[in-house]
């Protein structure tokens, strides 16, 4: 089984800040994480590596830095990395990225599954994975807590809803986004680590992709952000008192009118 | 300070310490109150390709020695020793196999063993043999293709959980110390069970229990070495295994100063910081010139020891009595940092100075190494 898995390098969710001149995450100073729910793809694909047999290779679209995190998916298991890097590429939306990496995939050609996180934890959109299935003409599936079975042709895998889950086969070549319930993704092992560091990272640019510039970057996308802020807390605060027979009343006085 | 590790060391380091601080940091203190086997951890460690560091490659190993399997074992005690211990002492049963084993025996075993697939456990001590080695009871006696063990092991840590065992057993009572051999149990020979799990003061989490033999009966190929050469076999596995020992109170030791120099940055007490008081920086201060120097100290004799294979005596024994004292002090001294706090066992301190005691104890008494280290002493000045 060929797997592909998108990865996203992000700030680490636990110091993000906003620059409030350029409507933009700062990112001064601020570590690079690999997206944690793609960690839990990748872990998924691994795994299933491991039970059927076959390859992963992770891709990502981004800065050079974000080499590193690829050697990081490496050293978890992934035996191929790819890193879709231009200049040209910066500013992109959704829209474009879908079709950045929908170019770069063509190239890579050959596979059977491409799994991605629910999101990013930076954007938040939740629209890469199912964007790039449709920029790919291939069965898209949100959510995935489980992947059941496959063979050469199908895959059965879960889908978290709210109230329970659906259970779905889907043809392949198909395209997973996946939720963190799916598993526990590992520690890299020191195998791992070792081969990570020597591996030729695959490096594409727009022109390797062979992508049309206009559908590129900031030029190729389609939203614009007119404003980021953060919202202010409000809400007015009352503290009851007495004894927890007072409050009670005093808490259905206040709330009975809004019933 | 930096000990200029070579890149795959500082992996080694790398990975470890995830592994201490994502899954045995957070359950350290479950484990203790429970007492359960650190099962998970030890399968993530397995599946870091941890198992292997001190085992050659040909075995399916990363072909590192001591050092590499120290500079592990640093890391896992800084988070809990317990469960240290439990890893440490699958190396402590592979030990005899890989120093006297046959190669039939290495090729066999030593590939589970690295892999961690299987566990192994050392078998030396019993209720009436402790550092006088020499009181073992236990016999095995060669029957057609089969030696047959009679007798009961005592304080064996990975008992029950382990599948593979080296153990020793008298042979020729009447050739004293040449009299003892050194056997492979495995956990499905017949008549080999185990006796109830101990409770211990520290290191709760790893198993310690009675390996029973009742004409257990095993191939006659298990026998590691020669006959007649397990005290030897025994002795050489311990001189390779102590500074394992030692540096788990190095890391133990540092685990305490950390938790140490947090609290007295954060406890106020008349207006400051704690931290801000001489009488809490001294002792803080004698905390890492302790752990540093046993830290120089056993990274130096695991060096020695992977290079001077015939002269590991004195160097395993000088490293594991200083940084084991080196521990039990420094933990008490942390409990006493965070005084009535420490003694509560809401915070990890206390349970690291429960820990700390065995280290001087286990794999040899801390009296038993200045005996070694006196008599290497006395055959050194002899010689010059």
């Amino acid at each position: 089984m060929k797997i592909i898995v998108c990865v996203k390098q992000v700030p680490d969710a636990k110091d993000v800040r906003l620059d409030p001149k350029t409507n933009t995450l700062s990112r001064e100073g601020v570590q690079a994480i690999m997206n944690p729910y793609d960690r839990h793809a990748l872990e998924e694909a691994v795994r299933l590596k491991e039970q059927y047999g076959g390859t992963v290779t992770v891709v990502s679209m981004g800065p050079p830095q974000a080499e590193e995190m690829l050697r990081e998916a490496v050293s978890c298991g992934a035996d191929e990395a790819v890193l879709v890097s231009d200049r040209a590429f910066a500013g992109a939306d959704t829209w474009a990225t879908t079709y950045t990496l929908s170019q770069a995939i063509k190239k890579i050609d050959d596979f059977d599954l491409i799994l991605c996180g629910k999101q990013a934890i930076d954007g938040d959109t939740a629209q890469v994975g199912p964007g790039l299935a449709e920029r790919l003409d291939i069965p898209f599936v949100a959510y995935v807590r489980k992947i059941n079975d496959c063979t050469a042709n199908t895959i059965r895998a879960e889908r978290l809803m709210d109230d329970g889950y659906d259970l779905l086969e889907v043809p392949l070549p198909a395209l997973f986004t996946v939720v963190k319930e799916i598993n526990e993704p590992r520690i890299p092992s020191l195998k791992g680590k070792m081969k990570a560091k020597k591996i030729d990272i695959t490096k594409m640019t727009a022109a390797d992709i062979e992508a049309d510039p206009e559908q590129l970057g900031l030029k190729g996308s389609t939203t614009q952000v007119v404003r980021v802020f953060s919202p202010e807390l409000k809400g007015d605060r009352a503290m009851l008192t007495g004894t927890p027979d007072e409050q009670v009343a005093q808490l259905y006085e206040k709330l009975s009118p809004l019933l | 300070m930096d000990y200029f590790l070579s890149e795959e060391q500082q992996m080694i380091v790398d990975v470890a310490r995830q592994i201490t601080d994502e899954m045995i940091v957070p359950q350290r203190a479950e484990l203790d109150e429970t007492e359960d086997y650190p099962r998970d951890i030890l399968t993530a460690i397995a599946k870091a390709d941890l198992y292997g560091l001190y085992i050659p490659e040909e075995y399916g190993g990363l072909g590192g020695g001591c050092f590499e399997i120290v500079l592990a074992l640093e890391q896992f005690a800084r988070g809990c020793t317990g469960v240290a211990t439990a890893f440490a002492a699958s190396a402590l049963g592979a030990y005899p196999i890989l120093i006297s084993g046959s190669e039939e025996l290495k090729q066999k075993y030593m590939p589970l063993i690295a892999s961690g697939e299987k566990l192994a456990a050392f078998a030396l001590t019993e209720a009436n043999a402790g550092s006088d080695a020499s009181g073992i009871q236990t016999t095995a006696v060669l029957d057609g293709d089969e030696w047959v063990l009679n007798g009961t092991k005592q304080w064996i840590t990975n008992a029950g959980e382990a599948q593979i065992y080296t153990v020793i057993a008298i042979t020729d009572k009447s050739k004293g110390p040449r009299g003892a051999t050194m056997f492979v149990v495995e956990d499905t020979d017949p008549g080999f069970s185990y006796g109830v799990k101990e409770k211990k003061l520290g290191i709760r989490c790893s198993s310690t229990r009675e390996l029973i033999f009742k004409d257990c009966r095993i191939p006659k190929d298990r026998v590691i070495g020669r006959i007649g050469m397990g005290f030897i076999t025994v002795m050489k596995t311990l001189d390779q295994s102590r500074p394992g020992i030692a540096i788990l109170g190095v890391g133990l030791g540092q685990g305490a100063l950390d938790e140490a120099v947090v609290y007295a940055k954060q406890r106020v007490q008349f207006g400051k910081p704690i931290i801000s008081f001489q009488a809490v920086q001294h002792i803080l201060a004698d905390m890492a010139i302790q752990i540093e120097a046993g830290r120089a100290l056993v990274y130096s004799a695991a060096k020695h020891i992977d290079a001077h294979k015939n002269d590991m005596s004195k160097a395993s024994s000088i490293c594991k009595v200083f940084a084991t004292d080196m521990a039990m002090k420094v933990t008490t001294d942390a409990v006493q940092v965070l005084a009535g706090y420490g003694y509560m066992r809401e915070y990890p301190v206390e349970k690291m100075m429960r820990d700390a005691k065995i280290l001087q104890i286990y794999e040899g008494t801390n009296q038993i190494q200045r005996n070694v280290i006196g008599q290497e002493l006395n055959k050194e000045y002899t010689r010059s």
